[in-house]
């Protein structure tokens, strides 16, 4: 075979398997959105849920995922920046630096379970934070640390390496060179990392049965006082997020109509998570042309 | 001027690395605290129940409140770790090519459409709840497996499809990253050299890449090896060797997930659940190991 | 690049207040809650109850209800499994522990510190797929097929089919219960298991020629549930004992309940919740049994 034969047979080859996946992906969402978006309706979205009867919402469950979600980058971000700066800017390149990276992403692959009882035992029962939004996020960080850490690690070391050698040569200090001209540069890549830890965290459920707890307590949307156990910002009270409602409606649902929420709810979850993806995309290529200075 | 005292520019410094330092010194505490954890709590099963390390990892009898002949409790693990083993391997094996296939299409041949419609996509299926994934994974794919191979339709060739849908997401926007850092020279350089595109994408950009996409892989095994929810609900959880792969058969996450609620903290039944989940941590240790020397030695000099 | 140091600034402080707000706001309500065991406090007492996901829909629907007419009291619920739910109250971390199973029968579980409370009876029974064209077994044929002894439909006068034994989660109290009733302490066949009643009603409703059980709530037209000896697994069987497979669900305390757990506690009992709620989970309520049991599984008429 010549060389321009395989290489049409290897391109035939790469988009047969393209389409294949492609394939995947289309019933995949087609069969979440198809049997779900004939459930979504305004009801299901503003009333809250109900243990057995008829007719219960996800009201509570789709806020307290975003809530859960904002907590948890707030918590790992910023320690997920620092880090990823150390890795890149200040780590030697040595055996300790190795085993700090291997243990970050052992961190990883740790069964959400394992995490979740871990949280469970340390937050819930040793630091008395109870069943909570707080140890939720906090068990959360877990598996948000290692994502993070490599995507904005990865981002920081694509800034090409004259930016960093003129910043120096301007007479700015290392730090103020990394803060000033690398971080804005690797933003809309710190970005595309930021939406794929939050998919994560808005899909997680076994970590979170442990430590948020399955149960959404009725809460005021117009307390505005975190530290009111009635709020809907205090921190401290039990949350049932979207995921663990699906899970617990799929495991144990004795409501007549489980079958048809849960399917409403993972439609949702889906539409939710393409919204997110989106505006984040456009807000990163905004802020990417704003940087770069194209119009 | 005082030329003693430090600059401006060298207190920013300071300040800039006792901010990243600490921020890596929390996490180093988060990790050592849930490493000493799993391992205490792991360990206790040889320590305090003084359960053979042997005849723990080759048993094949998993019944933690049972004796076994020796008067010891019936704790083998042979059967969670093969299976455990398998499927990853597995779903790594069917995914990977799927999986570089895209990347190669979404970086290479039509770089347009792939990041405006793929990857948005494939970014989607990382939220998804691996409950939804499970349970479409219970009610399609299952009854595809029994129909077409026979039995109860779980097993481990149900477990690897799922998994192999939940990592193509992982594996693929990885190998993506890995395939977009290879510098552009190369390309021109091996296009003007005479090269066909299969050719230097074969030759030139795959061997660039390959310690990256080594990584890849591992990432998406990672994730195959700790998932629970999904793989419990098509594995089957029975604790038996695996005869096929579609008898039903446990994983060590789906036997840890399915059990460690109705167990108590401290007994022997707990204790053995922990002692899964080390091994789960051990071995993904070592697939990271792997990876770091795999890499080492795959860089091009 | 002033506003950066703002921005982390605020993150910064944001992180501590939380962490702040959690260790004072977690401190001040466990202080609540000893206060209030001692006298009968006006403020808000937590109670958090943790374990069995088979009772938690129940508790956590009365618990809205009580928390309607009782404004002070915070009633959280939780599942997380009867383990889980025992070893939390006995490590008094939580008020309550729910448990599908006696405190006596789990180990390592000291059951003569913790204080019963029965709340609801529930009844289970064997399910098969509605094609194997059995409706009715003898106990001793149940307990074969369990132990590996029956593995073709055939024998029992259905399909030739092999049987698929689909068992529960090892430990979980649904399993203790069947196995108490119909094993006679024999052991099972190592099969499949699964955790959850959801999971095994799917299962058993697709898989040719499968077994399993269900607690009667979760019993759909999509599943056959199986006689034994002729009786019916109906809810006026199980009062009688006439129908053998049913256990207690169990709301545990540390010591005796006080304050507002043992108001709660009460309102469990009430015939408010036992006439209604209980019912409409399908439990059996508590005051229409007419015989009981004990952690042995011996019964005795009431």
């Amino acid at each position: 075979m010549s060389s321009q034969q395989s290489n049409r047979v290897a391109t035939i080859v790469i988009n047969i398997m393209v389409a294949f996946v492609v394939l995947i992906l289309i019933f995949l969402l087609g069969d979440i959105l198809i049997t779900g978006l004939p459930h979504v309706t305004l009801h299901l979205l503003t009333s809250p849920s109900q243990s057995f009867a008829a007719g219960g919402g996800i009201r509570d469950q789709l806020f307290n995922s975003f809530y859960l979600l904002v907590l948890t980058l707030l918590i790992s971000f910023p320690l997920s920046l620092g880090a990823a700066i150390y890795l890149a800017e200040y780590a030697a390149n040595n055996w300790l630096t190795s085993l700090i990276r291997t243990s970050i992403e052992v961190l990883s692959s740790l069964p959400s379970v394992v995490v979740g009882l871990f949280g469970y035992l340390l937050f819930v029962i040793q630091f008395k934070f109870g069943f909570s939004i707080l140890s939720g996020a906090i068990a959360l960080t877990f598996f948000n640390l290692p994502l993070l850490i490599r995507s904005i690690e990865g981002s920081l070391h694509a800034v090409p390496r004259s930016q960093h050698e003129a910043g120096i040569s301007l007479g700015l200090s290392n730090w103020k060179t990394i803060k000033g001209i690398i971080l804005p540069a690797a933003l809309p890549g710190i970005l595309t990392g930021i939406i794929l830890s939050a998919g994560r965290v808005f899909g997680e459920a076994a970590a979170l049965i442990y430590t948020a707890g399955e149960s959404a307590p009725i809460v005021s949307y117009t307390n505005w006082n975190p530290l009111d156990s009635n709020s809907f910002l205090n921190p401290m009270r039990p949350a049932e997020t979207l995921a663990v409602h699906i899970w617990k409606l799929n495991t144990e649902g004795v409501t007549p109509d489980a079958v048809s929420i849960s399917a409403g709810a993972s439609a949702v979850l889906v539409i939710v998570l393409l919204i997110f993806n989106l505006s984040a995309r456009a807000i990163g290529n905004h802020l990417y042309q704003k940087g770069s200075g194209h119009k | 001027m005082d030329l003693k005292s430090p600059s401006k520019a060298t207190n920013e410094d300071r300040r800039g690395r006792i901010i990243t330092y600490s921020c890596i010194g929390i996490i180093i505490v988060l990790v050592v605290s849930i490493l000493y954890f799993i391992a205490s709590r792991g360990l206790a099963t040889f320590i305090q129940n003084h359960v053979n390390v042997f005849r723990f990892l080759t048993g094949t009898q998993w019944n933690p409140s049972l004796l076994d002949s020796h008067g010891q409790p019936e704790v083998g693990a042979l059967p969670m770790i093969t299976t455990s083993f398998l499927v990853t391997i597995l779903a790594a094996i069917v995914a990977t090519p799927f999986a570089f296939a895209v990347a190669i299409y979404m970086v290479e041949i039509a770089p347009k459409r792939g990041t405006k419609l793929l990857q948005p996509v494939m970014e989607l299926l990382v939220g998804i709840p691996s409950v939804v994934y499970g349970f479409i994974g219970l009610t399609v794919i299952v009854p595809i497996v029994r129909h077409i191979f026979g039995g109860t339709g779980v097993g481990i060739l149900a477990g690897t499809l799922v998994l192999f849908v939940m990592i193509l997401p992982t594996v693929t926007s990885l190998s993506v990253d890995a395939l977009t850092a290879v510098p552009m020279y190369l390309r021109s350089a091996s296009l003007a050299l005479g090269a066909t595109r299969w050719q230097t994408i074969r030759k030139v950009i795959l061997r660039a890449a390959m310690p990256r996409l080594l990584t890849a892989i591992i990432f998406g095994m990672a994730r195959a090896f700790g998932e629970a929810l999904a793989v419990q609900m098509v594995i089957g959880n029975a604790a038996l060797m695996p005869t096929s792969l579609v008898s039903p058969t446990s994983t060590l996450t789906s036997q840890l997930t399915t059990e460690v609620g109705n167990t108590v903290m401290g007994t022997i039944q707990n204790n053995a659940l922990w002692s899964l989940a080390l091994i789960l941590l051990l071995m993904s240790l070592v697939f990271n190991l792997l990876v770091h020397f795999i890499g080492k030695r795959g860089e091009i000099k | 690049m002033k506003n950066k140091g703002i921005v982390s600034t605020i993150v910064t402080l944001g992180l501590v207040g939380l962490l702040l707000a959690g260790c004072s706001s977690a401190s001040s309500s466990k202080t609540k809650s000893s206060s209030s065991s001692a006298s009968s406090a006006t403020k808000t007492t937590k109670v958090t109850a943790v374990g069995s996901t088979a009772l938690q829909p129940l508790v956590e629907q009365a618990a809205t209800n009580y928390q309607k007419t009782n404004k002070n009291a915070n009633i959280t619920v939780q599942g997380g499994g009867s383990g889980t739910g025992l070893s939390q109250v006995q490590q008094g971390a939580v008020q309550i522990g729910n448990s599908d199973i006696f405190a006596a029968q789990q180990s390592g579980i000291k059951a003569k510190n913790l204080t019963d409370h029965q709340v609801a009876v529930v009844g289970m029974a064997p399910v098969v797929n509605k094609d194997v064209g059995v409706t009715n077994v003898s106990m001793s044929q149940l307990r074969d097929i369990f132990t590996g002894k029956i593995t073709n439909w055939k024998t029992l006068g259905g399909k030739n089919q092999k049987i698929s034994v689909i068992n529960r989660a090892q430990g979980s109290g649904t399993r203790a219960t069947f196995e108490a009733a119909v094993l006679e302490g024999k052991k099972a066949v190592t099969s499949q298991e699964q955790d959850s009643n959801g999971t095994v009603q799917k299962l058993v409703a697709s898989t040719p020629g499968a077994i399993s059980y269900l607690a009667f709530s979760y019993i759909n037209p999509k599943v056959q549930a199986l006689d034994i000896d002729h009786v019916k697994p109906t809810d006026a069987n199980v009062t009688t004992n006439k129908w053998k497979i049913w256990s207690y669900e169990h709301m545990y305390t540390k010591g005796q309940a006080t304050g507002t757990t043992k108001q709660f506690l009460d309102y469990m009992l009430s015939s408010k919740v036992q006439k209604s709620l209980v019912k409409n989970l399908g439990y059996i309520s508590i005051h229409n049994m007419k015989v009981t049991k004990n952690a042995q599984n011996v019964v005795a008429t009431k």
